[in-house]
Parts: structure tokens; C-alpha cells; sequence
């Protein structure tokens, strides 16, 4: 059994505790517990900063805040130009999810219901480009960007974004596609419906729920992607809320509490849609290590 | 978090398109239609990555500024690397790197996947505790980590130490960042894997008087070898060309003391007007991760893994 399949079945349906296996036992649990802490409590103590003031830092480092100083937050979204930089990652997360399903998904289409040709190759010619690191055409793409004028735009970073997360996305999709059986299209295919029609019409909605993992896994991915970010914008009215914070941070060394409600700020909408779709995202990037 | 750029061991999937039969022949209209399909990917694909990739390998044969053309040099480039001090010293830093890499976040996420793969109760919401930290901005977790640590407010004034500014610790410090953002990635993969596992095995240990810890070494490792073997691999190529923590929380330094390749050659693109050494460094970065994935495909093969 492969790797993949392992990971494409729901959780719960594998959760069973063998007969054999003694339970985990107090030191167990009290092990468990502790990753947990190592795993959540720096993100709480950044919590608890978001909300203190600067001396109460000092003070109180890692306890809970004395008030809730919620004019950090007000003061954060201002001087960080959180607005701006949230609204800039809406537009790249829509074009790059967007971008990377339409193109992933026609190339999927066309892999696992057209019988594509030479698909063998293509699958290789993907899983190489996948794993090709980004420093190696990270220098030419750079001067290429900045002569064709999509240096500093975010259509030239969406672009970027769709060509870097489509070979992982392709992949995941035509896996996807290859569960569902072939008579679907067959009976609209006999009827004489044209293959784009059959695509939206009969393939599409039977393949959201993959459509939604990659779209879950690229919004994430683009929402917090960094490097290429930093690198292909430059002015502070393109840049998305990653770079905009990390602009920030490092102009206000200092201010702990304002860099940590900043923080927050960028993370609350992320970890909302996380913890609402969890599993689908959990396994998602399971399948995403495994697969892609 | 690295974006899903991840290398793949060839999947069940894969192999099935070579097994099944023909069983029509596809009319020439669909063959095109097939290929028509694929020219959006083809055209961001070449343009982003194949070109600039095959630019890259030219590139790393001249003096390129990034301005205008560079002059062919041979293999200048990449003998200055030999004597580049810069470069031997940021090699290191990636091989602590990857050995911090291979052990810490390997042991927690192993510890972390076993307990859990023993309990029912509370599973998802550990597994959820632990995988957090992976899905945030490392933009984010380098701020959370800079403040729990600060030598102003955090543990760095309690302790009297100065994390990431000393330049024994820093390297330490940022692969330790890293480690808390990323191990609860293994912990998913390696739980997923630790559930497959039959329960026979471990009923015929118990009954044998084997412990939790007895069964751990002889049942789970040799059953999750696959998977261990393919992270492992991962983690070798993941911390050749760790970038983002270290260019957020040190920039390379203090002194240079946490400089790694990919920081290295950022720099000498982008600052020092050599884009042609840099684009030598990365050709070297992209050699070593496919001699790496290779040799790792070819035991496969041999081995007769299944992962």
C-alpha cells in the first residue's frame, strides 16, 4: 500500500488503539502534554505580549497581561500598514489559487480523462520540477521580472506563485481524478458533449473535494510565502502583509507588543480557516509531503 | 514553512498509468485537445522556471552583474567556491544545519506520533496542537521566537544570554526556530504511517512481554522505514536550502555566523552585483538536491521500497 493511499483515508477510520498495545499511561499523557506546551505556549506568550505594554514586558515577560491593552492592536494595524498589506494578500491569495486551479486542473484533466500523450514524461518532467530548488532560477528570473516590467507587480508575483504551486497541484488533482470512475463522462461523452463541457459539467463538481484541498494548501502556502515576496516587490503599496509585518518588525526592534499584536493580526485569519477545515488542511499537507 | 516545492518519491498513481490498458484508441482531435489542455501549464512553467533554470547553468559560467552580459569565465565560478571562505563557511552552517535538523525534530516528532498513535482519546486534538506552529507565517514565528527570546525582555535578559546575537548560539537558536515550526509536519506524516502498521504485530509483543518501548524499536521502526528513510531525505534537502529563518531573524549573522547558502547567494545577487557567482551557487544547491533524490529513487528501486 502506498504512502498516499495511507493518507487520503479520514483519520478516525485508522484511530483504532490496537488490543495489544497498552494504553500511553501517565508518563505518556504528561509526555504528550508537554509537546503541546512546547508546540502552543510560544504562541500564547506572543498573545499575552499583544496585549501588555512595553514595561509590562519587561517585567512580566511570559504571564498573562495585567489589562487588555487593546489600543495595541488599532496602533499595530496602523503602523503596520496592516490594511494595506491584508488587502494585497487577498488579491495574491485569489490570483494564486485561482491561477494554480485552472491551470492545474486542465493539466490534471487532460492527464487522468484524456489519455494525454507522452503523460509518462510529463508526470517525470513534473515530479523534477517540483523538486527543483528555487535558488537555482531564482537570479534569472529576478533580471527577467525586472525587464519585462512584472518586477514590483503583483500579477508578476501571482504568476510565480501559480508556476511554482501547479506541479504539486497538478500531481494531487490527477491523483484525485483517477478515483473517480470513468462512466461518469462516458454516458455525456456518447450524448456528443464537447470535453470542456464535460469538464465543467460533470467532472468539476465531483472534484471538489480535492479541488478544495489544493486550494486550501495554495491559499496557505501564498498567504505566507516570504522569500519570493521580499524579492519581487518593492514598494509598500504592493507589498502583502508578510512583508509588510517583517518591514515593521525590523523598523520597531524595540516594541515587542506592537510587533506581537501585528503578529496576531496576520495570523487570526489564517488559523481561523485552519481550525475550521482542519482536517482537510492536516491531511492535505500530509499529501502534500508525500505526494508533491 | 517551506511552500509545498517538495521533492516526490514516484506514487502509486504514477505507476498506474503505464499498467493500464489502452482501451480505445483516442482520436486525434482528443490527443490535441489533451495537449491543448496543457499549454498553460507548459508556458508558466517554461517561462518561471525551466528558462531562468537553463539561464542559471549559462550564467554560472560568466561574470554576470545582473546588468548587461557577462563574460564567459569556464568553471571560474565554481573554483572560487573552493576558496571562497564565505562559501566553506556557509556549507558548514548547512551541515549543522541538517544535522540539528535530522535530530531534533526527528526525535520529538517520532516521540510525539508514537504516544499519540497509542491513545484514541484527545488524538486529534494533540495531533492539531502539535501541527499549529506549521502553518504559521515564518515571518510570524521568527517575531514570536525573537520575543520569547529577546535579551531585552524574554528569556535572553532572565538568562543573561543573547541568543541570536552571540555567535556560538545563534546558529543553534535559528535551526531551534525551525525545528519548533516544522516538526509537527513529521509528527502528521509519521502518525498517518504508525496507523497502517498491523495490529497483529504489536498483540504477538505484548504476548511475548514486550513494552512500549521494546515494541517502538523492533515493530514501529522497522514498519514506518519507509516513511522514516523519505523524511529523512527531506530534511537533508530541506536544510540545504534553508533560507527564510535565517534571512528574517539574522540576516547571516552576527559575523556571519549563521550565513548558509541560500543567504549567501541572495546576497551576492542582490547586493554584490554578482549574479553570476550566485547563479553558480545555486546550480551547486540544485546538483546536490538531485544527486540526493536520485540516490534516494535508485535504493528505492533497489531496496524495493514502498513509500
Amino acid at each position: 500500500m502506498s504512502a498516499v493511499s495511507v493518507l487520503t483515508k479520514p483519520a478516525r477510520a485508522r484511530a483504532a488503539v490496537v488490543a495489544g498495545q497498552r494504553p500511553a499511561g501517565i508518563g505518556g499523557w504528561a509526555i504528550l502534554l508537554i509537546l503541546a506546551l512546547f508546540a502552543v505556549g510560544p504562541l500564547i506568550i506572543f498573545v499575552f505580549a499583544a496585549f501588555k505594554t512595553q514595561a509590562e514586558i519587561v517585567e512580566n515577560p511570559f504571564g498573562l497581561p495585567a489589562d487588555l491593552l487593546w489600543s495595541n492592536f488599532s496602533q499595530a494595524w496602523q503602523q503596520a500598514h496592516m490594511g494595506r498589506g491584508l488587502t494585497n494578500s487577498l488579491v495574491l491569495v485569489a490570483g494564486a489559487v485561482a491561477g494554480t486551479l485552472v491551470i492545474a486542473g486542465l493539466a490534471a484533466y487532460a492527464m487522468a480523462r484524456l489519455d494525454l500523450p507522452g503523460g509518462g514524461s510529463v508526470i517525470l518532467y513534473l515530479l523534477v520540477s517540483s523538486a527543483l530548488p528555487m535558488q537555482m532560477f531564482l537570479v534569472p528570473l529576478f533580471f527577467i521580472w525586472t525587464r519585462t516590467g512584472l518586477y514590483d507587480t503583483k500579477l508578476g508575483l501571482i504568476i510565480i506563485y501559480c508556476a511554482t504551486l501547479t506541479p504539486f497541484a497538478t500531481l494531487l488533482l490527477r491523483a484525485f481524478l483517477l478515483t473517480l470512475p470513468r462512466e461518469l463522462e462516458e454516458a455525456a461523452r456518447i450524448d456528443g458533449a464537447g470535453e470542456l463541457r464535460i469538464a465543467a459539467r460533470v467532472i468539476l463538481p465531483n472534484a471538489l473535494p480535492g479541488i478544495l484541498t489544493v486550494a486550501l494548501i495554495t491559499a496557505l502556502a501564498t498567504y505566507n510565502e516570504f522569500l519570493f515576496a521580499v524579492t519581487f516587490l518593492e514598494s509598500d503599496e504592493q507589498m502583502p502583509v508578510s512583508t509588510s509585518f517583517f518591514a515593521f518588525q525590523q523598523s520597531y526592534v524595540q516594541n515587542t507588543a506592537l510587533t506581537a499584536a501585528a503578529g496576531l493580526i496576520m495570523l487570526v485569519p489564517m488559523l481561523a480557516i485552519f481550525l475550521v477545515l482542519q482536517r482537510r488542511f492536516v491531511e492535505g499537507m500530509a499529501n502534500t509531503g508525500m505526494a508533491a | 514553512m517551506t511552500a509545498p516545492t517538495v521533492t516526490v518519491p514516484e506514487t502509486a498513481p504514477a505507476t498506474r498509468t503505464g499498467g493500464r490498458p489502452r482501451r480505445r484508441s483516442v482520436s486525434r482531435r482528443t490527443r490535441l485537445i489533451a495537449w491543448l489542455f496543457m499549454v498553460p501549464l507548459i508556458v508558466v512553467n517554461v517561462t518561471v522556471i525551466l528558462w531562468p533554470g537553463a539561464q542559471s547553468v549559462y550564467y554560472s559560467f560568466t561574470d554576470w552583474s545582473g546588468i548587461g552580459t557577462g563574460n564567459w569565465i569556464g568553471f571560474g565560478n565554481y573554483t572560487r567556491m573552493l576558496h571562497d571562505e564565505e562559501f566553506i563557511s556557509a556549507l558548514k552552517h548547512n551541515l549543522v544545519w541538517t544535522v540539528v535538523s535530522l535530530i531534533a525534530p526527528m526525535l520529538l516528532a517520532l516521540l510525539g506520533a508514537y504516544l499519540l498513535s497509542r491513545v484514541r482519546r484527545f488524538q486529534v486534538l494533540f495531533r492539531l496542537a502539535y501541527f499549529i506552529p506549521y502553518t504559521v507565517a515564518t515571518v510570524v514565528s521568527a517575531a514570536v521566537w525573537e520575543n520569547l527570546l529577546s535579551p531585552d525582555s524574554g528569556l535572553g535578559n532572565l538568562l543573561g544570554v543573547n541568543f541570536l546575537g552571540d555567535q556560538d548560539l545563534a546558529l543553534g537558536t535559528v535551526a531551534g526556530v525551525n525545528t519548533w515550526a516544522f516538526w509537527g509536519f513529521l509528527v502528521v506524516i509519521f502518525l498517518a504511517s504508525m496507523q497502517s502498521v498491523n495490529p497483529a504485530l504489536y498483540e504477538a509483543a505484548a504476548l511475548d512481554g514486550a513494552g512500549p518501548f521494546r515494541q517502538f524499536v523492533s515493530i514501529t521502526l522497522p514498519s514506518i522505514r519507509p516513511t522514516l528513510v523519505f523524511l529523512v531525505v527531506q530534511t537533508i534537502v530541506w536544510s540545504f536550502l534553508a533560507f527564510d529563518f535565517v534571512f528574517i531573524l539574522t540576516q547571516g549573522g552576527p559575523a556571519g555566523a549563521t550565513d548558509v547558502l541560500s543567504t549567501l547567494l541572495y546576497r551576492n545577487a542582490f547586493s554584490n552585483l554578482e549574479a553570476g557567482y550566485a547563479s553558480a551557487i545555486g546550480v551547486v544547491m540544485a546538483l546536490f538536491t538531485a544527486i540526493v533524490v536520485i540516490t534516494y529513487q535508485v535504493l528505492r528501486r533497489v531496496r524495493k521500497w514502498e513509500a
